[in-house]
């Protein structure tokens, strides 16, 4: 199933001024290496915002800011119009229930089945959920990522693909507004990566989600993104669509195109 | 050669400001389980499954090494005690060695190996792994999850533990002592208790609580903190087992003296 954008309906996204995240001159350092230097960047509501980048620009830092996995130097990152670096840890997860992360290995809980990694998360959140009613959540977000016969087994049965499907499926468990994806195509077959792609856009059509792609295949940034943005030497240093990209004047960006 | 000596002064000081900032680092992760065990929700579930870990499945070792301690400490004090011809104090001489220092220091060292670097990689590897990362980003605590009940189980199961061990020890050293005549159970065992006290196994069962507070704490932190790649599993695990161990020894010390100075 193919389901490419048409330039209408890339413009007719790309035109929403309802922003979910907005992260205003975002700076963050390890030690002496500054990897982020003044980032802004704004995420509008049900678009998918893919960011390219050299291995090392900090793509992922960007996303690991906005969860609040790391603590920023400076700047201000608003989702859902609050700034995250200056919430307390409660209102902070209040924000994290909302937003959905896929790590680029899939970070499944080894020690659990299929099962334990989705009810994990949702027993927690959901308490007013009976078991049954936990069971059918979890066997109709394994059936939406196709992998409901996957159910019983453990993390290290599974194979790549099947693993980013589940940390996905985890991911949706909680019905997140924002997703946030971290190579969800790397290290996987041509084929695989796709399906991971068709999945990342029936996810924002079924679901109404916003999200950030990082990737660096670029068969998935074109399937995917509604909008793309290149990260360089610690900015933004261009944005546009994949079309718009691909044509630039800029020898630097249209390399990522080749 | 100035310039030499700047270079050692200043990695003398970058050394101390390191040192002090991991103590520093150490005490704030202790001081939170402090924190975070009172508050609810409470992980009951992963607790009673870390107690099943770190209590019942360290019993096969701990009922072996409790075992050999009795019977090597039985038959090793046997010819200095036949030397003086106080071979009927070997009953209680094995007891209250056992009660008051080897069980607890040997079961706990036991314990530190098995258990804090259990935990130490395990943590390691989740933190690896960006399995902690992912239970962060799913607003659930991963301090509280896996770390206040692994701490928890330690400091209930490793005192347990030495209690077994101390009961093992002693019938180790039954079957040491029937090596070389022939002892009564019941009459060996009347005389182990004749001889403990109540202030041989208070002092000693209150330090055993530290022991097991410290090997979890130790483990958790290490795996806690491990950097990216995998070679720091391996290193926080390695790191736990050298700290648990060396963190028991200092304890013991400490506690003898406390001991000396109340009892």
């Amino acid at each position: 199933m193919t389901q490419e954008k048409t330039n209408l309906e890339l413009n007719a996204v790309t035109t929403v001024n309802d922003s979910v995240i907005e992260i205003n001159e975002l700076y963050k350092s390890f030690g002496k290496n500054e990897v982020l230097k003044g980032v802004n960047l704004t995420v509008n509501k049900g678009e998918n915002l893919v960011i390219l980048g050299k291995s090392g620009s900090g793509k992922s830092i960007t996303i690991k800011c906005i969860v609040g996995l790391m603590d920023i130097d400076k700047g201000e990152i608003k989702v859902f119009g609050s700034d995250i670096t200056k919430l307390d840890s409660v209102e902070l997860n209040k924000i994290r229930v909302r937003i959905g992360f896929l790590f680029q290995n899939a970070a499944l809980y080894d020690s659990m089945s299929v099962r334990d990694n989705l009810g994990f998360t949702l027993k927690r959140h959901a308490k007013d959920l009976s078991a049954e009613e936990v069971e059918n959540q979890i066997k109709e977000i394994l059936e939406s990522v196709g992998l409901s016969e996957a159910i019983d087994k453990m993390p290290s049965e599974l194979s790549g693909g099947m693993r980013k499907r589940i940390g996905l499926a985890r991911t949706l468990i909680l019905k997140p507004e924002i997703i946030l994806y971290d190579e969800p195509t790397t290290g996987l077959d041509t084929i695989t990566s796709r399906e991971i792609s068709e999945l990342v856009l029936e996810i924002q059509k079924k679901y109404k989600t916003s999200s950030i792609i990082i990737t660096h295949d670029m068969p998935c940034a074109k399937h995917t993104s509604d909008r793309i943005v290149i990260l360089k030497e610690g900015v933004i240093h261009v944005e546009g669509t994949y079309e718009e990209l691909e044509k630039s004047d800029d020898e630097w960006v249209r390399s990522f195109f080749i | 050669m100035s310039t030499t000596l700047t270079a050692k002064k200043e990695n003398i000081i970058s050394y101390l400001k390191e040192t002090f900032y991991d103590v520093g680092k150490v005490t704030l992760f202790a001081l939170r389980f402090f924190k975070e065990v009172i508050k609810p929700p409470y992980e009951m579930k992963e607790f009673i499954k870390q107690c099943y870990v770190i209590g019942y499945k360290s019993l096969p070792l701990v009922t072996i090494t409790g075992f050999i301690m009795g019977l090597v400490l039985t038959l090793q004090s046997r010819p200095t005690l036949a030397k003086f011809g106080a071979e009927s104090w070997l009953p209680s001489m094995v007891a209250l060695s056992l009660i008051r220092e080897i069980a607890p220091v040997i079961t706990a060292l036991i314990c530190a190996g098995k258990v804090s670097s259990g935990i130490g990689a395990e943590l390691g590897s989740m933190k690896v792994t960006e399995q902690i990362d992912a239970m962060e980003v799913s607003a659930i605590n991963p301090y509280k999850y896996l770390v206040v009940t692994r701490i928890l189980a330690t400091t209930l199961m490793i005192p347990l533990l030495v209690i077994y061990a101390d009961g093992i020890g002693i019938i180790g050293g039954y079957i040491g002592i029937n090596i070389h005549s022939d002892v009564n159970f019941y009459r060996y065992l009347a005389q182990v208790l004749e001889s403990i006290t109540f202030l041989d196994i208070f002092p000693a069962t209150m330090k055993t609580f530290f022991f097991g507070f410290f090997i979890g704490m130790i483990g958790c932190y290490k795996g806690f903190n491990a950097a990216n790649g995998t070679e720091s599993v391996g290193k926080a695990a390695n790191s736990a087992v050298v700290t648990a161990s060396l963190t028991i020894f200092i304890i013991d010390m400490l506690a003898v003296q406390i001991t000396d100075l109340f009892f």
